[in-house]
């Protein structure tokens, strides 16, 4: 066997290919769904923590800075050993897949937050001036005049924020997700060949260079408009 | 009115009458801005009282709102909406204030568009109008409310001179149809014109008020005579 067969028997092997491919493709479907939940309600969630940090209220927002460091500056592993392995001591028991849904969205909720937060506290004094000089409320003012200003420049950080946060589903691996991590290494550890964790860096490239490509575009499409 | 500490405003008694045009003049810093700004409270005077078109704007659960819609305000940096086109920006208000429906608002903007001689523009961008469009527009915005009266802070401060001139003349022309205004502004010559009153203000206080010809040829305060001497040449 020459060093390039080796090679190729090791990582695109045709035979385990085909074997695994199934259960790499189970893995996918798993890691996106997670991925998507995370990225739906981690944004939502914080948005409506920077909108609500917006109205000063100095008990809620301390809450709401306490929450974002704690979950910034926490790796997410810690957390989803606490949660899975330490919740259960307490007669409380989440699934893996709860507990890597709950700590990703808090964690990019956290993040997302603190850009949405940047992003309103960029918008100009004069346009809340301006807009509360109509008789347009605060709050009015803050969803039709400051978040659309507001968004435009939280868009290339959220991307990257996400893109970070949601690769982190493959922490699922160790406490039993069956994404697609766990499968292309469980794969492994039964064929003894490596091809299957080629396989997994496959399907991530496919899962999220679109999503790269897709917030280039809507990078793009905001910022034509720009004054 | 004060900003933390720095008393800005102290001892202010000004009456403006219905269609009157009342001119502030003052060196940097006397507070002109804050006075303005303090006529639809968005800044909170320490004491005093605010009337507006017989009701007081400084009295407890005074209906803020409400009362900012008869208030028009046109800034010197436009501050119009980057996002919404002339159109958008004047329909915002009616739309989400007035709760005028979609054709109804378009109409009314229409016709404040028009007023200032920007019918065509109705669609155009914040950034792809000039100076004295946007602060045009801006003034359309604040029309269409069907104000009560206009505040002017510094309105032609940030344009090209070669555009100052369509802005000062959509103001005379609101003045001439009736319009109770009080302008900052550095336009002498649109005071001498235009205006009714003129207010002199220095460090937070009224120095000295009157006619045009008379505050301009004839003041009574040193400050005032400084002031005017300099802004003159
Ligand atoms: N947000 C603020 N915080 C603290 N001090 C302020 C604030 N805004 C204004 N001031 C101060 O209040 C005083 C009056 O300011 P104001 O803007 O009303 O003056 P002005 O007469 O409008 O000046 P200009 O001609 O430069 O616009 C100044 O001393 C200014 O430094
Ligand atoms: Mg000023």
């Amino acid at each position: 066997m020459t060093q390039y067969e080796r090679f190729l028997d090791t990582f695109f092997n045709p035979e385990v290919m085909a074997n695994y491919f199934p259960k790499i493709v189970e893995g996918l479907l798993v890691t996106c769904q997670i991925a998507f939940l995370v990225v739906i309600s981690g944004i939502v969630f914080g948005l409506a923590l920077a909108l609500l940090r917006s109205y000063r209220w100095t008990p809620v927002n301390l809450a709401i800075i306490f929450f974002v460091d704690m979950f910034r500056a926490l790796p997410p592993l810690v957390l989803i050993l606490i949660l899975y392995f330490g919740l259960p001591n307490v007669g409380f028991t989440l699934s893996g897949y709860v507990v890597l849904w709950l700590v990703l969205t808090c964690v990019l909720a956290a993040f997302s937050e603190e850009i949405f937060w940047a992003g309103i506290l960029s918008v100009d004094k004069g346009q809340w001036m301006a807009s509360r000089s109509t008789g347009m409320s605060y709050t009015q003012t803050l969803l039709n005049v400051v978040m659309p200003q507001a968004i435009r420049l939280t868009i290339p950080p959220l991307t990257n924020r996400t893109i970070a946060i949601t690769k982190n589903t493959a922490l699922g691996m160790v406490i039993g997700v069956d994404e697609l991590l766990n499968e292309a290494t469980t794969a492994q550890a039964f064929s003894g060949n490596a091809t299957p964790l080629m396989m997994g860096a496959i399907a991530y490239l496919i899962l999220f260079v679109p999503v790269v490509y897709l917030g280039r575009y809507i990078e793009h499409r905001f910022a034509w408009r720009k004054v | 009115m004060s900003y933390g500490d720095l008393e800005v405003l102290r001892g202010i008694d000004i009456d403006v009458v219905p269609s009157e045009l009342v001119f502030i003049i003052g060196p940097s810093g006397s507070g002109k801005s804050t006075l303005l700004r303090c006529c639809n409270r968005l800044e909170e005077p320490d004491s005093g009282e605010i009337i507006v078109d017989g009701s007081s704007i400084t009295a407890k659960g005074a209906d803020l709102n409400a009362i900012r819609q008869r208030i028009g305000m046109v800034f010197q940096s436009f501050n119009l909406y980057p996002h919404l086109s002339a159109g958008g920006n004047v329909m915002l208000a009616l739309r989400k204030v007035l709760g005028k429906p979609k054709a109804e608002a378009r109409q009314i903007a229409e016709a404040a568009l028009e007023r200032v001689g920007l019918a065509d523009k109705i669609d155009n961008y914040p950034n792809q109008l000039s100076g004295g469009q946007q602060q045009r527009a801006a003034i359309a915005r604040a029309l269409a409310l069907e104000p009560k009266i206009m505040l002017f802070d510094e309105p032609t401060s940030a344009l090209d001179p070669e555009l100052v001139g369509d802005v000062l003349n959509v103001m005379a022309e609101l003045k001439q149809a009736g319009m109770t205004m009080v302008v900052v502004s550095h336009e002498m010559r649109f005071a001498k014109a235009a205006a009714d009153r003129v207010i002199f203000m220095d460090g937070g206080v009224i120095v000295e008020q009157g006619a045009p010809a008379n505050l301009f040829a004839n003041p009574q305060h040193q400050r005032t005579r400084d002031f005017v001497r300099q802004v003159e040449h």
